[in-house]
């Protein structure tokens, strides 16, 4: 740093900041799928095929989610979110 | 018994290379026989970092496939006597690599050496999830920048799940932060991710932080690993590494910014 940036103010937000934060917005999504078994992704399309026969819904209301609770019991956690009649 | 080590990052340009050849010197330099592999199958360059790639005449591959034997294959390095190289194969594809093989190639060198260095090649395919797969230990090396953190948390979750250590049910694998390329102004002006934001985000044991040095490209350019520069504050960083390695508790050095003279203050460095 020399003497001239010395007096300009520096007051600016820190970007490493910004880079922590998203990083562990997205490293704790990364997590969260981490578990999950290779077919998961072509469940999740298959499910939310079967209730577009019935109704019309898009991919965002729908969410689908694996939990391992213990050791020998997973849950399979199916939310939809139907359309206002 | 032989430690298998792999150095891994998912991303590449972070220096695994780098750190794998100065890993392994340095564990040869402290008396333990040490080789060091080339998985990057098509694209090796441990040998230039190392400074034999006059000296390769068969590779893993031809190894692997019974063209020639361990002996025939392995380089013995020039500056230490208990350390050897396993060079990649410049020509073939990345599938030259099966699990068959790499097991049998590793059984074989576990008779003969304390410390086996796998240096991984970039990404998840084939190489690199050969290069991790019998590892009882890994360096995660990553540079505090977002798109190497990223990475880095993904070769974790394969660590986790696609190594025999995972496959088997056993003890999982040790997983180590090596962070390079730590710039510690940048740091302390806000610019760059702390050596403490990295660990936070990743959750895994600090192996060592190996500053941002030109040692790096002069010792790469000469073919010498950069830990033989002792005058460097990365060769020394590298040196801290290994001990830690070995069980030695050695504070981390190099992370706080230098403090600049009177005169540098005023004009500039």
């Amino acid at each position: 740093m020399s003497l001239l940036d010395y007096f300009k103010s520096k007051k600016k937000p820190s970007t490493a900041v910004m880079a922590k934060e998203r990083l562990q917005i997205i490293v704790a999504h990364q997590r969260g799928q981490r578990d999950t078994p290779d077919y998961f992704p072509q469940m999740k399309q298959e499910i939310i095929a079967v209730i577009r026969k019935y109704v019309q819904i898009s991919d965002d209301q729908v969410s689908v989610q694996l939990d391992q609770n213990d050791d020998n019991l997973s849950v399979l956690e199916l939310n939809v979110t139907l359309p206002d009649r | 018994m032989a430690q298998i080590i792999v150095v891994t990052s998912g991303k590449g340009g972070v220096g695994k290379t780098t750190s794998s050849a100065a890993i392994a010197t340095g564990l040869a330099m402290q008396g333990r026989k040490t080789v060091v592999i080339d998985f990057d199958i098509g694209l090796r360059n441990l040998d230039l970092i190392m400074g034999c790639e006059r000296r390769v005449v068969y590779d893993f591959v031809n190894v692997i496939n019974g063209e020639a034997n361990l002996n025939q294959a392995l380089i013995k390095d020039k500056r230490c006597e208990k350390l050897f190289v396993l060079p990649a194969s410049q020509t073939r594809d990345k599938d030259a690599l099966t699990k068959e093989g790499v097991g049998r190639v590793l059984d074989d060198l576990a008779k003969d050496f304390e410390f086996i260095i796998c240096d991984s090649p970039a990404g998840i395919e084939q190489g690199a999830m050969m290069a991790l797969y019998f590892a009882d230990i890994a360096i995660v090396t990553t540079n505090p920048e977002v798109s190497s953190v990223r990475d880095s948390d993904r070769i974790l979750g394969m660590l986790q799940s696609k190594s025999r250590r995972a496959e088997l049910n056993l003890e999982p694998i040790k997983e180590y932060l090596l962070l390079t390329r730590y710039s510690p102004s940048r740091v302390k002006s806000g610019e760059m991710l702390s050596v403490d934001d990295v660990k936070e985000i990743l959750a895994i044991e600090l192996l060592g932080v190996i500053p941002e040095s030109q040692s790096v490209l002069k010792a790469s350019n000469s073919g010498v690993p950069v830990i033989i520069d002792q005058e460097s504050d990365a060769g020394l960083a590298y040196s801290d590494t290994v001990a830690r390695l070995l069980g030695e508790d050695v504070p981390v050095r190099f992370i706080t910014e230098e403090k600049k003279g009177f005169l540098q203050r005023i004009f500039g460095s």
